[in-house]
């Protein structure tokens, strides 16, 4: 246990992270006022973010151990713990979340009509799921928290989402629920071959043999590939995305998304380093097959939501690219990526939300020329599209720039393989932008528009700042988890160093 | 006061039999049957500690035998109160339904307590054959009499599955010469490796089978679901099975040493019974039917939980039986509530209940959320249990295909759910729950999410009880 680090200031920080939301949607279970669910969300949900702040303050930056640890024995019988810490993979991902729900809230204030206590109980029941995913140290709890973030968000896309919606959400349960199946049986078999102990630490860099590595690595493969969504499995995506309410689409996208790559990052890697090794190629090549395919679909959309949709996959292609090349650059990268498509693409849906709730529509065709009447917004949509596609001075360029220089030393026909999807990127955001913006000589007459409110330019302006924020000075964020990469970095050429060493001392 | 429940269920009978004599209305039947309900509930909770033997060591009154009891009463007595109306029922045969009802239950606190194969064997005829006749009772004002056909389906292959069972006891009897469950083990366990001895437990479990629903016993679930009526259903699916799955656990547990082909046989029994259940169920459009083969796949689940053949295998056993007689009480609850006159329930008519009725709605998906085994509700953490114990003893292959049938059971259980939140309603009428029947559910759901948040507490404990029989 060596490898936790429990912070005195702050004794039960994260739990009242986790369950500060579950408790408030508790509250709205007995709740009738509308307007008084809409600011009872909002209230703990900026309570949430403002308490999140003193995780970065007094995050060590010099060690990779989990901090503000908390451990509790929870089911004794099966060596079941809640135990939850953080550590720089997961920190960004943490603050991203308590950061975006207050914005969510915002985003749903008028674009949610009906059932609006019911709907805010759902966003927070997601937040304390989501939170606790990237904090639980325990396998069993990772899981029960993985699996029982899907309801909320079924019934997010299911009663609140648009006409195909339930299509598009049992789609969305049925895939991540089947990825996840063969996960319970890896995480059962790690218990018994760990001296039955479900604590994620003491599974990572172990010798599993290499055939149970790889069953095991297919096995999370599965799960977080779906989660992501890679290229074959990604046809959840834009159906879940397309039907679901704006505040779900964001937190599908922001935050959902980036449990996949998480769980690269935290279990696949650490525990099957020698499958990892193995398949990092193919994986490698279906990021390069995610990011050129999601790009040309992309291209090719009329419907605005659609187009983000299909764009994610794109940008997820590249996170995944990142954290397979196994170099510093690329994992950093990779990691800084997954917080910048947070940003970006979550401000996107918002954008294209706003758009929605005037016109009622989410066909490009229909939105063309609104520039013209509504300054402000296509301003936001302007820095939000630049950064999309990676423009310099923005987020994404950071991130991208970082893959991209990882996969160069790793492989250059790989990193020549990835180059145009950049290019593509920019083709199709600039093609929205351009129609939105100015659209053609053919324009709906759009004069009875406004311009944004300002509950929507306090929900856009946060988005834009970060966008700046990582785009000009990315340093403090790659600082932040620079140390937990490295270790792992470390322990996984560690891993195969040792590997080989034992392979040669065996043939000679 | 050992054998307290078991009176006071005699008498409930009885006093039944003399209301049925007299012509009472409905609502006095009713509130006499709700109050024998919660005497005998808390005639178990009073003998809860007691220990001995009665009529000449043929019945054991243990802390097993007695947890079981407490809990067939519980369940009955929630069936008696989310079925009071019996609508399905006429109202000229409440009373009879009652003393029926009573009968079986008796009937099945017997057989918890029974450690002797003739008192098994009579323990559960008196369970089954109320129950026999508690299937065609229902009131179908003459139109398609499929609850006699039911009955009679029910009846066939329970005769069936009672004739296996007679048949494996007279094998058990000719190996070790005595019918006493202490003797036969004893003498059993050196001869785990002849075919005889296999072919008559086998047999025996035939019987069990068939109340659990077990493949190759399972035949006459769907149709006999769906020919009951609502409150009927109710019962057959919940209690009986709390009673069957004791005995499998008394019975399973004297085999020892080379069981490995009886092992092997009850493995394949398991998935198959898991299989069959969830693929079948996919097709479905009657939620009771459903729910009969989603029973199907789930006695699947606690067979291969007793199968690891240690003490935390019955417990996770006896945790699993408990979560699924919660969750289906809290699924027939909302089916019986939104029957308006005791007809079936197709998936179409629960359109838009979370409209219709809101605490409706919520109770259906948090018991089909359970059911499908998501967390953080029992079903999960009884499935995740089971499987951890039974990959503990090596059953690769089988958590696997397990596994593989979580996955497929989402589906049938989703799309109800979506039919209850994302449907309109149309024209259908909004559901009236009284208060009585929130509350009840209310519990329901309190039950399944602390069972499934605090799983420690009744696994410790059921890993207590089992302890006891051992």
């Amino acid at each position: 246990m060596d490898q936790l680090l429990i912070n005195p200031d702050y004794p039960h920080i994260l739990s009242t992270l986790i369950f500060l939301p579950l408790a408030g949607a508790f509250v709205l279970l007995f709740v009738r006022n509308e307007s008084f669910a809409r600011y009872w969300a909002l209230g703990i949900t900026s309570l949430i973010a403002l308490l999140s702040i003193p995780l970065v303050k007094a995050f060590d930056m010099t060690t990779s151990k989990y901090q503000f640890v908390e451990q509790v024995s929870w089911i004794k019988s099966l060596n079941i713990q809640y135990v939850i810490g953080i550590d720089g993979i997961s920190i960004l991902l943490v603050m991203l979340t308590t950061l975006i729900m207050p914005l969510c809230v915002l985003a749903s204030w008028s674009y949610i009509k009906t059932r609006i206590p019911a709907f805010m109980a759902c966003l927070l029941i997601m937040e304390c799921a989501m939170l606790g995913v990237f904090m639980a140290l325990d396998f069993v709890l990772f899981y029960v928290l993985w699996e029982a973030m899907l309801i909320p968000m079924y019934m997010l896309i299911a009663i609140w989402g648009g006409p195909r919606r339930i299509y598009a959400s049992i789609k969305f349960f049925l895939y991540t629920l089947a990825g996840s199946v063969m996960l319970l049986v890896a995480i059962i078999w790690l218990y018994i071959h760990n001296g039955y102990s479900f604590f994620i630490p003491d599974m990572m860099w172990q010798n599993y043999s290499s055939t149970a590595q790889i069953f095991l690595f297919l096995a999370f493969f599965l799960a977080f590939a779906i989660k992501v969504p890679m290229f074959p499995f990604h046809t959840w995506l834009p159906a879940a995305h397309v039907e679901a309410p704006t505040a779900g689409s964001v937190i599908l996208a922001s935050v959902l998304l980036k449990m996949g790559t998480y769980g690269f990052l935290r279990f696949a890697i650490p525990i099957t380093p020698e499958a990892t090794m193995l398949l990092a190629p193919a994986i490698l090549w279906l990021s390069i097959a995610g990011i050129i395919y999601g790009g040309l679909t992309a291209l090719a959309q009329s419907d605005m939501k659609k187009l983000i949709a299909y764009s994610s996959v794109g940008h997820m292609g590249f996170v995944t690219l990142g954290i397979f090349v196994l170099n510093t650059a690329g994992v950093e990268g990779a990691i800084l990526q997954m917080i910048n498509h947070g940003i970006t693409t979550g401000a996107l849906f918002l954008c294209i939300g706003m758009i929605y709730e005037r016109t009622h529509s989410r066909e490009l065709r229909d939105a063309t020329g609104v520039g013209k009447h509504m300054p402000i917004y296509v301003t936001f949509l302007t820095f939000f599209s630049l950064s999309s596609f990676g423009f310099p001075a923005t987020n994404s360029f950071v991130g991208e720039f970082l893959i991209l220089a990882g996969t160069f030393e790793y492989s250059i026909p790989l990193a020549m393989a990835a180059i145009p999807g950049a290019v593509i990127a920019a083709a199709y955001m600039l093609r929205m932008l351009q129609k939105i913006v100015w659209g053609g000589t053919d324009n709906p007459d759009q004069s009875w528009i406004k311009d944004l409110n300002v509950r929507e330019i306090v929900t856009l302006a946060p988005f834009l700042f970060f966008v700046f924020w990582i785009g000009l000075g990315a340093q403090p964020f790659i600082d932040i988890i620079h140390v937990s990469v490295d270790n792992l970095l470390n322990n996984y050429h560690g891993f195969h160093s040792q590997a080989v060493a034992v392979t040669e001392l065996i043939t000679h | 006061m050992q054998f307290l429940p078991e009176l006071i269920l005699l008498g409930a009978g009885l006093i039944i039999f003399i209301v049925s004599l007299g012509k009472t209305n409905a609502a006095t039947t009713r509130d006499i049957a709700i109050g024998l309900g919660a005497a005998t509930f808390g005639a178990t909770l009073l003998s809860y500690s007691q220990e001995g033997k009665l009529f000449f060591n043929a019945y054991q009154i243990d802390l097993f035998s007695q947890v079981f009891k407490t809990l067939i009463a519980g369940a009955m007595l929630l069936v008696l109160l989310f079925g009071q109306k019996l609508k399905g029922i006429s109202e000229k045969v409440h009373s009879e339904y009652y003393l029926f009802l009573f009968m079986s239950v008796l009937g099945l606190m017997m057989l918890v307590s029974s450690v002797e194969l003739l008192s098994i064997f009579v323990a559960l005829e008196l369970s089954s054959f109320a129950v026999y006749i508690m299937v065609p009772m229902r009131d179908d004002e003459g139109k398609f009499r499929f609850q006699m056909e039911a009955g009679i389906k029910y009846l066939l292959f329970g005769v069936t599955a009672t004739g296996f069972m007679l048949f494996g006891m007279s094998y058990m009897y000719g190996l070790t010469g005595s019918t006493e469950l202490v003797v036969v083990a004893k003498e059993l366990t050196v001869m785990w490796n002849q075919p005889a001895a296999v072919i008559a437990m086998m047999m025996v479990l035939a019987g069990f089978f068939y109340k659990l629903a077990i493949f190759p016993f399972h035949f006459w679930v769907p149709d006999v679901y769906e020919g009951a009526s609502n409150e009927t259903t109710a019962f057959i699916a919940s209690v009986p099975k709390l009673a069957a799955v004791a005995l499998l656990i008394r019975l399973v547990s004297l085999i020892s040493g080379d069981g490995q082909v009886i092992l092997n046989v009850l493995l394949v029994c398991s998935i198959a019974s898991m299989f069959y259940g969830n693929l079948s169920a996919l097709v479905q459009t009657d939620v009771k039917r459903m729910l009969g083969f989603s029973g199907i796949a789930h006695a699947g689940f606690v067979l291969l939980g007793i199968l690891t053949f240690q003490i935390t295998g019955y417990a996770n056993a006896m945790y699993y039986i408990i979560g699924y007689v919660v969750m289906n009480l809290a699924c027939f609850l909302v089916i019986c509530t939104v029957s308006k006159n005791g007809e079936n329930i197709s998936i179409d008519d629960l359109s838009g209940l979370h409209k219709r009725s809101p605490i409706m709605a919520f109770t259906l998906a948090v018991g089909l959320f359970a059911l499908a085994g998501i967390p953080p509700f029992v079903g999960f953490m009884g499935k995740f249990m089971v499987l951890a114990a039974a990959l503990k003893e090596g059953y690769l292959l089988v958590v696997i295909l397990a596994a593989i049938n979580t996955g497929i059971a989402i589906y049938y259980y989703l799309s109800v759910i979506r039919v209850t939140y994302c449907s309109d309603p149309e024209e259908r009428a909004p559901v009236s729950s009284s208060m009585l029947i929130n509350i009840t559910s209310v519990f329901l759901l309190a039950v399944i999410i602390i069972m499934g948040v605090q799983p420690q507490l009744f696994v410790d404990y059921a890993s207590n009880v089992v302890q006891t029989i051992m």
